[in-house]
């Protein structure tokens, strides 16, 4: 579904990623975790191009995404994002939240939407939250919502930045529960995580990056119980 | 010395005409002042060079120079160049000129106070830029502009004064013919200031009552 081939990516003179190539498919639950500064989230974002590599190629779905005439817009449509900071849209109802986009995307009515979203918002289990505001949700909350609010676009993917990164310890549990059901139903899904446990329950497979490269890459209870490299070996020894 | 204000009772309709004037002066001048100066705002922050140097150019001329060179400069200094405005056009044009510079400033600080977080969800969503602005970003932007904005329209309307120098007929041409038709030298201009006052202070009360609207729920 997704190839990455010599994804390069520096900043003036700052090279964060050194050359990344690797290949998702379809239904694939990548976990991508490595030590601050990396270059996992760089990596992450350049997927769907919210930071604009500097060399290399990727294609989604057969269409390559890094050209210049490609449609991004339309490529973003089928691949949802998930933020550590949630990023609602504090000016609008959870309800807007969900149904704007697909109503001015993908053209739906405004009953058609609300269906969609209300059926979301029970999937995530706060479907009494449809009039209330962002400000007024817990993290656990916001971040669900956020979840629900990819999941309206129907992507065929979705991107996941350190999604519980800014949830207070008893929150994770709650965002790590939706997650898990959408790796469950086969939604392809590549998060960038420092949950561990997460990482090596659910993913179908781990990649491990440091220094702007992957180190090391494969199944995750493989990895966990015998890492490899001496970079990996030594990253896991300090966050198990 | 006592003040004697007796002289409106044959001059108030010039002092409500003015009024009239001077309303109509504002109206404009804010309407296409904040059209304008979104616009300008807009371009300084594109990702396009030659529109930001040609707004940024703009904003510092107008700002760096007093809004009565510029009003004369409208009225008296284009019939060469065979613009010829009435005042009132004139008037409107030197106060939207003026107002788009400061608008620009204002707008630009509020569009760049939205976390980036906010424009990126936008566009990860597949919003375009345009959308991006029109759902997300300029609302929210507004809101928190509200002061400043309020602030700006309400230097608008005392500037408007500024016109009288060109001969349109506004509140503060007014009080000055009456001055001299009455032989007063102070009253005709505490009028005026009691007028201007009026406007402002209504202005001001409105802008609050939306502050307040916005920010409940």
């Amino acid at each position: 579904m997704i190839r990455v081939s010599g994804l390069r990516k520096s900043y003036g003179k700052n090279e964060i990623l050194k050359g990344i190539d690797t290949e998702i498919t379809k239904g694939e639950v990548v976990v991508v975790i490595g030590p601050s500064g990396s270059g996992k989230s760089t990596f992450l974002r350049c997927i769907n191009r919210l930071e604009e590599p500097t060399g290399g190629q990727i294609w989604f779905e057969g269409q390559e995404l890094t050209e210049k005439q490609s449609d991004l817009n339309r490529i973003r449509q089928r691949m949802g994002m998930v933020f550590q900071q949630f990023n609602l849209f504090p000016h609008m109802s959870v309800m807007e939240n969900l149904t704007l986009a697909p109503r001015k995307l993908k053209n739906q009515s405004k009953d058609q939407a609300k269906k969609i979203a209300l059926e979301l918002l029970k999937s995530v289990g706060l479907e009494d939250k449809a009039s209330a505001y962002p400000d007024s949700l817990s993290g656990g909350q916001k971040q669900r919502i956020a979840i629900a609010r990819a999941l309206a676009m129907e992507p065929a993917m979705i991107l996941f930045d350190e999604p519980t990164s800014a949830l207070d310890p008893e929150m994770v549990g709650e965002v790590l529960d939706v997650m898990k059901r959408l790796a469950k139903n086969g939604m392809t899904m590549v998060i960038v995580t420092h949950e561990m446990g997460f990482a090596r329950e659910v993913g179908d497979r781990l990649i491990f990056m440091d220094g702007g490269v992957i180190v090391e890459e494969g199944d995750p209870r493989a990895i966990f119980e015998n890492p490899q490299h001496p970079r990996t070996k030594d990253f896991l020894s300090k966050v198990l | 010395m006592s003040l004697d204000f007796s002289f409106m009772a044959k001059y108030w309709e010039m002092f409500l005409y003015g009024a009239w004037v001077t309303l109509q002066l504002s109206f404009f001048g804010v309407l296409l002042g904040t059209i304008f100066g979104i616009f300008l705002a807009l371009m300084k922050i594109s990702k396009v060079w030659v529109l930001r140097a040609l707004s940024s150019t703009y904003i510092e001329i107008i700002r760096g120079t007093p809004m009565l060179v510029q009003v004369f400069i409208i009225y008296f200094g284009l019939v060469p160049f065979g613009l010829e405005l009435t005042k009132f056009q004139a008037g409107i044009a030197a106060l939207t000129i003026n107002s788009a510079a400061y608008m620009a400033e204002v707008f630009r600080a509020g569009i760049n106070a939205i976390d980036k977080g906010q424009a990126e969800a936008a566009r990860s969503l597949g919003m375009s830029h345009g959308m991006t602005l029109r759902h997300i970003i300029l609302p929210q932007a507004f809101r928190n502009m509200l002061p400043a904005i309020g602030n700006e329209f309400i230097i608008i309307v005392k500037d408007s004064s500024l016109v009288s120098t060109i001969g349109a007929a506004e509140i503060m041409y007014t009080a000055r013919t009456v001055q001299g038709a009455a032989f007063k030298p102070l009253e005709p201009l505490l009028v005026a200031a009691a007028m201007y006052f009026v406007l402002t202070f209504t202005l001001s009360k409105l802008l609050s009552a939306l502050e307040r609207r916005l920010q409940k729920r």
